[in-house]
């Protein structure tokens, strides 16, 4: 996987510098930057993003994130969201009845989840799409570290489920467009695992 | 509360019960004693951090007891080269104050922020970082005792205290905890101060309070002992469970709380 350039999108969400040394450690070469010709030019475009919807969106708007993830998506480039951003990347977002517009790359709202116990908090198995790339190779009781209070109940593309409370979207596959409402930085050897099947298709 | 199936069910769509070890952070070392065979220098927060990672731990907690102000740039720096090599879930608390602490500890690398005597001081400290940062990064810690002879009743007979535990403040714990979820807190870090270094097993009347009080996880803390006390601190409504000197004398592994807890039919990684 040795040279693989990544940018972990910097619009001052989420856990970068996580996101970079995850990444570093399955071999890929990362740049940490807000930079639309370094996003441009990469092999993947990392979208992170940790906290709310709105204030992310915020965030990417003062990037000119919209165009950033767009023209790359348009162009058929290989792009991964974590956690809420996976959750920007679908229509809208709701959170405390206050409703924001995504980047509309997947279809479907994301919502508040409804379990007893919210946020939803720690390790997790997921139910992999068919065919996934992002966990290919993995045991079907591998656990990921989910940490959020909402998230999609639908989607397009291939979709792999996890359940809290309810059934939820935990990673969508569609296109070059991949995501996952986990953190695999934060997830160890399995979460290197799944970065590592990410790069293998950059 | 949360559904648990037990042996022989799938596990799929369960959530698993989290193993926590906690670490006392003075200046950059860790204090209070660890006592492992094979560690370089057992002093090392990063190399303890490993340690605990390759265990089996699902999440780290560093306590920064730290005093003085310079002191706190070592920890940012420890926090840091942890968060270089550990990919596991790290919380830091101790000594957090404004929106600016938690900003410093996040970018240094931590997950989540445990805010005490702060919040207890200005309740409004909780919604100013839950806005900020979103409320999953914020574990409210609460240092819990029963209201002592000659103290101030409360409503549960449950005070939150200052200063270790030594110091009664008349609020209400339970009152307390909910008002701070209410107020944006992610999870409650419940620490008894009764129970805290007896090693005679959880306090689990205080965490079935807590766990009817809040929807929000709930870390029990305090008092671990052996490894037949960490299953029924999960029964009585512990979605995480916390300990500091039994993993760091090397009296137990993660891997052995877990062991117990899968036999006691409890769901773990």
């Amino acid at each position: 996987m040795a040279g693989k350039r990544v940018t972990v999108l910097d619009y001052g969400s989420g856990n970068l510098r996580s996101a970079q040394r995850a990444l570093e450690r399955v071999g890929a070469e990362v740049t940490v930057t807000a930079d639309r010709a370094a996003a441009d030019n990469c092999d993947g475009l990392v979208v992170p993003g940790v906290g709310a919807y709105a204030a992310c969106m915020a965030g990417l708007h003062a990037i000119e994130g919209e165009l950033i993830v767009s023209s790359r998506v348009a162009a058929g480039r290989p792009l991964l969201g974590i956690c809420v951003g996976m959750q920007v990347l679908f229509d809208a977002g709701v959170e405390h009845g206050v409703e924001s517009v995504g980047l509309r790359v997947l279809p479907g709202r994301v919502e508040a989840l409804r379990a007893p116990v919210v946020p939803h908090m720690g390790w997790n198995t997921v139910t992999a799409a068919d065919g996934s790339v992002l966990f290919a190779g993995m045991a079907a009781d591998t656990r990921f570290y989910f940490v959020h209070s909402y998230a999609a109940h639908d989607s397009d593309g291939a979709l792999t489920w996890a359940t809290h409370g309810e059934p939820f979207v935990a990673a969508v596959e569609r296109g070059s467009v991949s995501a996952t409402q986990f953190h695999p930085e934060k997830s160890g050897d399995a979460g290197a695992t799944l970065l590592e099947n990410w790069l293998a298709t950059l | 509360m949360v559904t648990r199936q037990t042996g022989g069910v799938t596990t799929a769509g369960t959530l698993a019960v989290r193993v926590i070890p906690c670490l006392d952070v003075d200046a950059g070392r860790v204090v209070k004693g660890v006592n492992f065979a094979g560690l370089r220098d057992a002093g090392d927060p990063v190399e303890l951090a490993r340690r605990y990672d390759q265990q089996g731990a699902d999440e780290l907690t560093f306590l920064d007891i730290t005093a003085s102000s310079g002191g706190r740039e070592t920890t940012y720096e420890v926090v840091r080269r942890t968060a270089e090599q550990v990919f596991i879930p790290l919380t830091v608390g101790g000594g957090v104050r404004t929106p600016h602490d938690v900003d410093a500890l996040l970018r240094a690398g931590a997950d989540k922020v445990g805010v005490n005597t702060a919040a207890i001081a200005r309740p409004e400290l909780i919604g100013e970082i839950a806005r900020q940062f979103g409320n999953q990064v914020l574990v409210l810690s609460a240092d819990v005792r029963r209201v002592p002879a000659g103290g101030v009743p409360t409503p549960s007979g449950f005070e939150v205290t200052t200063h270790g535990g030594r110091r009664g403040t008349g609020i209400d714990a339970i009152g307390w905890i909910g008002r701070a979820a209410d107020l944006g807190a992610g999870e409650i870090l419940l620490n008894s101060m009764d129970a805290d270094g007896t090693k005679d097993g959880f306090d689990l009347d205080l965490v079935a309070r807590a766990r009817a009080a809040v929807s929000v996880p709930v870390i029990a803390s305090g008092g671990a002992g052996a490894r037949e006390h960490f299953a029924p601190a999960v029964a009585a409504g512990a979605d995480a469970v916390l300990a500091a000197s039994v993993f760091h004398f090397g009296e137990l592994t993660v891997g052995d709380v877990k062991d117990d807890l899968r036999a006691a039919g409890v769901v773990v990684r």
